[in-house]
């Protein structure tokens, strides 16, 4: 090779990297900053890995954008009500009331869900009555629901648009800044999917950094047995973490059904009654109970499954003892059950600044 | 010119290596096992599900509303009593219809076996506490105070008792065990290799495998829901007796 041809080489791969270089700082403006989800250690030694839709990956940029938008009241039509109203986060993301109030005083049937690990929900069908089937797509309901913010999202994002700061913190986290319901959800739900608890004492123990007291200990050994308290069959056990089968379940609340849950969203009668099992984690915090936020403290909801279960042609199977209306435990076994659900608690999500807007 | 013999050498080598490597991947075919399920002659879905369709043997008048079962370690038996083990397991969810089918990542050569087998549930050396996420995932554990590990069936549905009231019951089998607590014993195996006789592979294949559900019930223990309906898990007598109604549930239904 001469000279000449080596020089004219160099002279072409260098305008080349040039040219390169110069696409991947333009480019580069509007990539966000993928931020993967932690995933706790628990998490990760003993269930599937999370459910992120391909079309939507964590970035640093979209989860500060949700994490604004949920709780920024503009999403409500008269900018009264943000997602955060009804799920705070001093209460593990639900409403310390049964029924939350929409903005025009109006409330709802059903007690608003916590909300934490959900991208844990492998199902991915979300609600009470796991009607929406996606995070995003669930984003979309309350903005627009009469009894919720009671807006519309040609409302929404005309708010939106016109803000002097969410056009340009779009454009950082998507890369445009016509703002539209799509990338609201987005954003919205990448903050969500970020709500991981994963740290309460009983965490803590099986990770070895922690001892149960004994009425902890006999409380879950309550939890397990299937003679006693059988509650691992529908909220898991020490192998599953999300202490929940986010599955539908009729637990005997009622003989008749005022509310179908997801017999309402099937058409189907066998469905009438089922509502998905809720999380047992931050139990301390999430008071009232059960869908309709019927149960006000934790007692009730033991006396429920020892003494106080309804029988209905939809009643799951896996409820004990009906004819007894429960499983009766003793005033012990339940104080003793009760101290394991607390030990389930995890006070460090609820003071996590990341999910604050303090 | 040296360098030029060295690499048409290498070459040849990796030539016929190649050629070599083809020959074992052409006999080498799939095995799909795909499961149905029947009460009697009926095939059974999950929208029969959910109302008293069915009668077992000892006159309870039952429905089914939940079954999932796991089945593991498929195994072909050589002419020559040689085994092959397709490790894995699959759980079977008939609820939400899905794994209805499972094909092993392992294939196998083409031929004639003497047996085709599966284990319905663990063996105990693979029924280990919490060791499969996928599995942990979906609640399928047993508590540790039994032994831990997974359940092997999980058959829910709801029967008219003697008093003629819907009453639920939960047909869960598991490895039996006695003394329940942080030292379980184990009085006798209850999960089982399902023989389903000999087959010859030629190609990918598909074994259709029926799971007769009234067999459960039948024999040789006539099933008195009565008698035996919720909290199995802890009765190792019960779970006894589903290994032993067990025995004969499965069949091949055909082979495509």
């Amino acid at each position: 090779m001469t000279f000449k041809r080596f020089s004219f080489l160099v002279t072409v791969f260098a305008l080349g990297t040039a040219s390169c270089n110069n696409e991947s700082a333009e480019s580069y403006i509007n990539t966000p900053t993928p931020s993967p989800l932690q995933i706790p250690k628990l998490f990760q030694d003993l269930i599937l890995d999370p459910v992120i839709p391909s079309n939507n990956p964590q970035t640093e940029e979209g989860i500060s954008l949700g994490k604004k938008l949920f709780f920024d009241p503009i999403l409500s039509a008269n900018n009264t009500l943000a997602c955060a109203s009804c799920h705070k986060t001093p209460n593990a993301f639900t409403d310390d009331t049964r029924f939350s109030d929409g903005i025009d005083g109006l409330f709802g049937n059903r007690n608003s869900m916590p909300l934490f690990n959900l991208a844990w929900n492998y199902d991915n069908k979300f609600f009470w009555d796991g009607r929406d089937f996606g995070l995003e797509n669930q984003v979309f309901e309350p903005i627009t629901n009469p009894i919720e913010m009671h807006s519309t999202w040609e409302a929404v994002t005309d708010k939106l648009q016109k803000h002097p700061e969410y056009p340009e913190l779009f454009n950082a986290a998507f890369g445009t800044r016509t703002i539209d319901s799509v990338l609201v959800s987005k954003a919205i739900a990448q903050f969500e999917r970020t709500l991981i608890s994963a740290n309460s004492k009983f965490d803590k123990f099986l990770l070895g950094t922690a001892t149960l007291t004994p009425e902890e200990t006999n409380g879950f050994n309550i939890f397990m047995d299937e003679s006693k308290g059988d509650c691992f069959h529908c909220h898991g056990s020490d192998n599953n973490p999300l202490w929940t089968d986010n599955k539908f379940h009729n637990n005997g609340l009622d003989t008749t059904f005022s509310d179908l849950g997801l017999g309402n969203v099937t058409g189907d009668p066998a469905d009438n009654g089922k509502f998905k099992t809720p999380s047992l984690r931050n139990l301390a915090f999430t008071a009232p109970y059960m869908h309709d936020g019927r149960f006000e403290t934790i007692e009730d909801v033991i006396n429920h499954y020892s003494e106080g279960l309804q029988n209905s042609e939809t009643i799951d199977p896996l409820m004990k003892k009906v004819d007894q209306r429960g499983v009766q435990l003793s005033s012990q076994e339940k104080a003793d059950l009760k101290a394991f659900l607390l030990s389930l608690s995890d006070p460090d999500f609820i003071k996590n600044p990341d999910f604050s807007n303090l | 010119m040296k360098h030029f013999h060295t690499l048409l050498i290498l070459s040849l080598v990796i030539l016929f290596g190649c050629n070599s490597d083809s020959d074992d991947t052409i006999s080498s075919v799939n095995v799909t096992m795909a499961f149905s399920h029947y009460w009697e002659d009926m095939q059974v879905t999950n929208s029969d599900f959910n109302t008293l369709n069915y009668t077992n043997v000892k006159g309870n008048l039952l429905s089914i509303e939940r079954l999932r079962y796991l089945i593991s370690d498929i195994e072909f038996t050589k002419t020559n009593g040689e085994t092959i083990l397709l490790e894995g397991y699959n759980l079977v969810d008939v609820t939400n219809q899905t794994n209805l089918s499972f094909t092993p990542y392992q294939k196998i050569l083409t031929g004639t076996y003497s047996n085709v087998s599966f284990v319905f549930g663990f063996v105990n050396e693979k029924n280990i506490d919490g060791a499969y996420n996928d599995l942990n995932a979906v609640s399928w554990n047993v508590p540790l105070m039994l032994g831990g590990g997974y359940h092997y069936m999980q058959l829910d549905g709801k029967f008219l008792n003697s008093n003629n009231e819907s009453q639920g019951y939960n047909y869960h089998a598991i490895r039996a065990a006695d003394n329940p607590g942080p030292n379980p014993t184990f009085p006798q195996d209850t999960f089982f290799r399902v023989n389903l006789g000999a087959i010859t592979i030629a190609a990918d294949t598909e074994i259709s495998v029926a799971m007769h559900i009234e067999e459960w019930f039948k024999n040789p223990y006539s099933w008195d829901l009565n008698v035996y309906n919720q909290m199995l898990m802890p009765n190792s007598e019960a779970q006894i007796l589903m290994y032993q109604n067990g025995q004969n549930v499965f069949s091949i239904d055909r082979i495509n």
